[in-house]
């Protein structure tokens, strides 16, 4: 379970995000939603812990993000924007680094990574230099970095950003499983298809504040719009007012 | 420390198989100075015989009106070309190069020479050329002779003593050993030392910052459960290795040079045996951490790859500095210098070239200093990596 309570973030004279408050659950998929410059990426930055807040709490399994970083971390995996892989390392290298900074003794890691390779179909690849790799490939890499500690939790920063269909398709398939395994998942994107095609909740942040957070259902009903992104402007139009 | 090494193995690893690290690294870095300095010493060497062997070539106009001079520089192993040339002539001729130095020797020198007036030679030559400035300067020592030679029997016909016009006799002792003179030749060489072990690990500062945030990886990494000063320190130390690579190669090359150019031959011998190759390597250990560090330190700033090289190339020039400071104001070895890294370790591997004795304060000041630095420049990297600036 992923918990933001009153999340605040100001650089210099912006207030990026100003008082995020959500809850993302184990077993479902949380969308993040919001248009560029909401604030989004922030507030998973200071979920992961790489920026600290100015005020709030964010907590893993209610380990405090800021008080036992360590802990908090060893429950979380993340897939930040950019996969960010070393070209020069094979996928299992990539994998095996973040395994052994996690502090994952090399048998376990061996045999985690084999189960990982499995069960995201990486077996063709694993051996293989990452450089080249095709952007499906590279993303199942990034994926099972992400997973190798075998964290109840995981954040996804636009994680469909310059992915092809196949790939965006892969993708949505393997977070699927990733929630059937009861995994609690948060994902942040603009892209209202994948909200509806994904999400069991949907939390629509703009200019830094939680504006709705509900099913995807609940949020069409409470706005009195048909669809999802006709209900995520009308949303946003009231926050804009609200500014 | 077991992430730490994690970290070093990783980055160690990855660079290994990098074909630009490796090449600027383990190649051009450290073999471009021995090689260079094998060319130079070389040429060098070429010249001085071919000085020393060749006989002085002169083209001389109005032969028939100095025959005695003709025949004295003829004696001593002149090698005579002879032309009718005026004065704008072999101005031209020099300035062409069909004639490297000429000397005239005008009509009126019989008659001056025949009343015992200085007979006026004109020896023409082009001092920016150092080819022809040193043929020039040969001529004027034997023309300097000859009138010496016919000075002497002037005096002695009059009746004087000819010493009478030697009133100071100049003896001169060159201290200068074959070692010490290779010095002045080698001087330079620990500049190149500590060049291409700054260049060994400058490409790993740069992919273990800049690289990493400009590869998007950065940020996962920053989310991992390890402490920020075990990331820097293994990055720091991988980018040491690679130094200390750098070195060894840079050293076991310079060795191989030096024992395929015959400095004897210069009048010098080289100290330069592996003996000495492990003493430079020894004296040179306590900079790899610190240049690791100011490398890493400095490369931290920068947002990509271009950035980080523009900074680090003026940074290689960073140590350079005292030791061109030093060879202009050619400062001594003294204890106080010893503190200023860079400085203390080239005065060290100069004392090492010229078999001079190393006081073991000395070793301990360099050393420690050098640490100190580096660990100071190690605490401020881990502080800026904790910030969240780092992100980018």
């Amino acid at each position: 379970m992923i918990e933001a309570t009153s999340l605040r973030k100001r650089f210099g004279t912006i207030e990026a995000v100003r008082d995020a408050s959500f809850v993302a659950r184990d077993g479902e998929i949380t969308g993040l939603l919001g248009p560029n410059g909401a604030g989004k990426s922030t507030t998973l930055r200071m979920l992961y812990g790489v920026i600290t807040p100015d005020g709030g709490s964010a907590r893993i399994d209610g380990i405090d993000m800021l008080g036992e970083t360590s802990a908090a971390r060893a429950h979380l995996g993340v897939l930040t924007h950019a996969a960010g892989l070393y070209n020069n390392l094979t996928a299992r290298e990539n994998i095996g680094y973040f395994g052994s900074l996690h502090g994952i003794a090399s048998e376990d890691l061996r045999e985690r990574t084999a189960e990982l390779s499995r069960s995201l179909g990486m077996d063709d690849f694993l051996e293989r230099r990452v450089k080249g790799f095709s952007q499906g490939q590279r993303l199942k890499v990034a994926l099972a970095r992400a997973l190798v500690h075998d964290p109840g939790n995981l954040i996804l920063d636009e994680p469909t950003n310059g992915l092809d269909v196949m790939a965006t398709r892969g993708l949505r398939e393997m977070l699927g499983e990733l929630k059937a395994q009861g995994r609690c998942i948060l994902f942040s994107t603009h892209v209202m298809q994948e909200v509806a095609a994904l999400c069991d909740r949907v939390v629509i942040i703009g200019r830094g504040r939680v504006l709705a957070d509900g099913t995807p259902r609940d949020i069409r009903a409470a706005s009195g719009a048909d669809s999802l992104e006709e209900a995520f402007l009308r949303v946003l139009g009231d926050g804009e007012g609200i500014c | 420390m077991r992430k730490l090494l994690t970290v070093f193995a990783k980055e160690f690893l990855e660079n290994l198989r990098d074909r630009r690290t490796l090449i600027s690294a383990l190649c051009f870095g450290p073999l471009f100075g021995p090689l260079l300095f094998g060319a130079m010493v070389s040429r060098m060497l070429n010249q001085s015989v071919i000085e020393s062997d060749e006989p002085l070539r002169l083209t001389i106009s109005g032969r028939e009106h100095a025959p005695g001079l003709v025949r004295f520089l003829e004696s001593r192993g002149a090698r005579l070309s002879f032309a009718a040339l005026s004065e704008s002539g072999a101005r031209e001729a020099v300035r062409s190069g069909t004639a490297q130095v000429v000397l005239i020797l005008p009509e009126e020198y019989p008659s001056r020479f025949a009343a015992a007036a200085p007979a006026p030679v004109l020896l023409v030559a082009d001092s920016a050329d150092s080819q022809t400035r040193k043929i020039a300067d040969r001529a004027r020592l034997l023309l300097g002779a000859y009138g010496n030679g016919i000075a002497q029997l002037r005096l002695q016909a009059r009746g004087v003593n000819p010493l009478l016009a030697v009133p100071v006799a100049v003896n001169e002792i060159d201290i200068a050993t074959p070692t010490g003179r290779a010095v002045v030749v080698l001087g330079f060489m620990t500049y190149f030392v500590l060049f291409s072990m700054l260049m060994g690990g400058l490409y790993l500062a740069i992919d273990c910052t800049a690289g990493e945030r400009e590869r998007g990886s950065l940020e996962a990494l920053l989310s991992l459960p390890v402490a920020r000063g075990s990331l820097v320190g293994g990055k720091i130390l991988a980018t040491s290795a690679y130094m200390c690579l750098s070195l060894a190669i840079n050293l076991t090359a310079f060795v191989l040079v030096f024992r395929f150019v015959p400095l004897e031959r210069l009048g010098m011998s080289a100290n330069l045996g592996a003996g000495t190759a492990l003493e430079f390597f020894a004296i040179c250990l306590p900079f790899v951490p610190l240049g690791a560090a100011l490398m890493t330190f400095v490369a931290s700033f920068t947002r990509s790859y271009r950035e980080a090289q523009t900074y680090l190339t003026a940074v290689l020039l960073v140590p350079t500095l005292p030791i061109a400071f030093a060879s202009i104001y050619s400062l001594k070895t003294h204890s106080s210098l010893m503190f200023v890294p860079s400085l203390s370790q080239h005065l060290l591997m100069t004392s090492v070239l010229k078999d001079e004795p190393i006081a073991v304060s000395d070793l301990i000041a360099s050393a420690g200093s050098s640490l100190f630095l580096a660990l100071v420049l190690i605490v401020l990297t881990a502080r800026l990596w904790r910030r969240e600036t780092m992100l980018g």
